[in-house]
């Protein structure tokens, strides 16, 4: 780092870089040895664990190759909550970001009501999802809730949002939306923010002074690279739901709401079947890893627009 | 007219995601037989208005669901702050063998999701006799490398001469952490603060898996324990209301943090 010999350094008053080593190291050490002992330990145990017939509570337990991969891809319960979840990450994720585009180009284009907006649009990202996904169970109450009295007074039939198996997966898609649209509202107007007003001009002075052109010309080009980070963290999140399938549907009815997290839940922490559990585990970890490394990948250009 | 037009778009999406909440509120607000009634939101009622709000603090110990998440979340706040500021410090500021080696752990680290160490970890904590404990609820977070990558980049900027003259000073490079960085990098603990507080208050699937008692429970995992139970068949007033309460502090937070937390979540937390 420095080209200064240590030596000509009084030593009493700069610290050498043994000093600052032994320093750097003890100041790193509980940090260094938390994450291994609390996150790098038990995932290399579950990955462990993916090749062994362990069922908790049994005090002996062997090696069992692939078994429980091949076990986990021949199983109905999780090949269906796979396709659930892929077919929920695809209804939620094009849409929420769509949805995030055009609300966050709409509030940047408002004057006093910008703030407010914001506030509003990211108000589900605060609040207890829990809680939020109780209150639209009432609303989406098959005989008095809001959604069912409005679908009648226009004239339509009520529907069983939550318990009939052809709606239930598309409900839990609607409150996800309605979840991770704020937050991409927000990534979308913080990149928004660093791009050149003199770009706008420029554009304008070449003619493309209405909204949608200057969109295309102007902002859509330079949003990319936040485009492609907010696909990312919306992948992961949607993948990632539990929640509203927790305490809503228990992943019925007849597993039409099943989703990977869920069925991870309940394989190891209901039947306690860790072997098959650890296996969903790794899937689970594979996938998000994946787009976490396009995420980090993405992270340097990221910055700027933040 | 098309400034107009966004106008009149936004204000109904508004309307929209807001109609969760507004319903939420009403229904704690109106006794049980007013949802019959028809008409889209309840006519609310001030004696309904008290006996769910009282139903939801006394029937179900809501209170205690809240106190529970607050001294959870502070704790794991408080402890995440000092495990991780010091080793962003170092990471960020002093060379020692094995920086590159913890720097891409930490990088490596931010991609697992609690989800995959979870059971491995709930064995050990069954077997350790810490199920249904704060220790349970805490230990899995303490350690954030989201913490330790964001303190990281703001420390690294900090000027060295400054290190140097606080060194001259007599700092401990410990004294440097908490005296000089942490201070300095205000905005980054702010916006730290806040999502980790949101993430935690709201966390579902690790109360769900070491919690069973009732004393025990964080406000998400009670709320869902009351509306499984039979108190809150037929009693959805009551429910809302434990459902206004549950939100009500990080909404109301909101309002005053929104700059940190808009921050916080614009650098990257997942």
């Amino acid at each position: 780092m420095t080209a200064v010999p240590d030596t000509a350094a009084p030593a009493a008053t700069a610290p050498d870089r043994g000093d600052t080593g032994r320093a750097g190291a003890l100041l790193a050490g509980p940090a260094a040895f938390l994450l291994a002992a609390l996150l790098f330990l038990p995932s290399s145990g579950v990955l462990l664990l993916s090749l062994t017939d362990y069922r908790f509570g049994m005090p002996d337990f062997g090696f069992a190759g692939l078994a429980n991969y091949r076990a986990m891809l021949g199983d109905a319960r999780v090949v269906n909550a796979l396709g659930n979840t892929f077919l929920y990450v695809g209804v939620v994720t094009p849409l929420s970001i769509v949805l995030g585009l055009i609300l966050a180009v709409l509030i940047e284009a408002q004057g006093r009501l910008r703030g407010l907006l914001r506030g509003v649009f990211f108000l589900p990202v605060t609040a207890t999802l829990v809680a939020m996904a109780t209150a639209w169970e009432v609303m989406l109450h098959p005989s008095f809730g809001l959604v069912n009295t409005a679908l009648a007074a226009l004239g339509f039939d009520k529907q069983r949002f939550l318990t009939d198996p052809d709606i239930a997966l598309w409900s839990l898609a609607a409150i996800g939306v309605w979840k991770l649209m704020g937050y991409n509202v927000l990534l979308f107007i913080a990149g928004m923010s660093q791009i050149p007003r003199d770009l706008y001009e420029a554009a304008a002075i070449d003619g493309a002074d209405g909204g949608w052109r200057r969109f295309t010309l102007v902002t859509w080009p330079l949003l990319g690279p936040v485009t492609l980070f907010v696909t990312t963290i919306t992948l992961i999140r949607a993948f990632s739901e539990f929640e509203t399938v927790a305490v809503l549907t228990n992943g019925g009815p007849n597993g039409a709401t099943d989703m990977m997290l869920f069925t991870l839940y309940e394989e190891a922490f209901r039947y306690f079947d860790i072997g098959l559990a650890a296996a969903i585990a790794v899937a689970f970890l594979g996938f998000v890893a994946a787009l976490s490394i396009l995420k980090v990948r993405l992270f340097d250009r990221r910055v700027h627009y933040v | 007219m098309s400034r107009a037009l966004g106008t009149a778009v936004l204000l109904l999406a508004a309307v929209l995601v807001l109609l969760p909440f507004v319903y939420m509120i009403a229904v704690s607000l109106a006794p049980a037989g007013a949802l019959w009634s028809g008409s889209l939101l309840p006519r609310p009622g001030l004696a309904a208005a008290r006996d769910n709000y009282a139903f939801a603090l006394t029937q179900v110990p809501l209170l205690r669901y809240m106190a529970n998440g607050a001294f959870v979340c502070g704790m794991i706040l408080l402890l995440q702050v000092l495990i991780a500021a010091p080793a962003g410090y170092a990471l960020a500021k002093l060379p020692f063998r094995g920086r590159g080696v913890l720097f891409g752990a930490v990088i490596l680290a931010l991609m697992i999701p609690i989800q995959v160490p979870a059971i491995p970890l709930y064995v050990g904590l069954a077997y350790a006799g810490l199920l249904n404990t704060y220790t349970a609820l805490i230990l899995p977070f303490v350690i954030s490398a989201f913490a330790i990558f964001l303190f990281r980049q703001f420390f690294a900027s900090y000027p060295d001469e400054v290190l140097d003259a606080a060194r001259l000073d007599g700092f401990s490079e410990l004294a440097i952490v908490w005296r000089l960085m942490l201070p300095a990098a205000w905005p980054a603990v702010a916006a730290f603060a806040t999502i980790s507080v949101i993430a935690h208050w709201n966390d579902l699937y690790w109360p769900l898996v070491v919690i069973t008692d009732t004393d025990m429970m964080t406000p998400p995992l009670g709320l869902a324990a009351f509306r499984s139970s039979g108190e809150s068949t037929g009693n959805p007033g009551a429910l809302m209301a434990g459902g206004v309460m549950v939100t009500a502090p990080l909404v109301i937070g909101f309002a005053f943090f929104q700059r940190h937390l808009i921050r916080g979540l614009g650098i990257g937390a997942t």
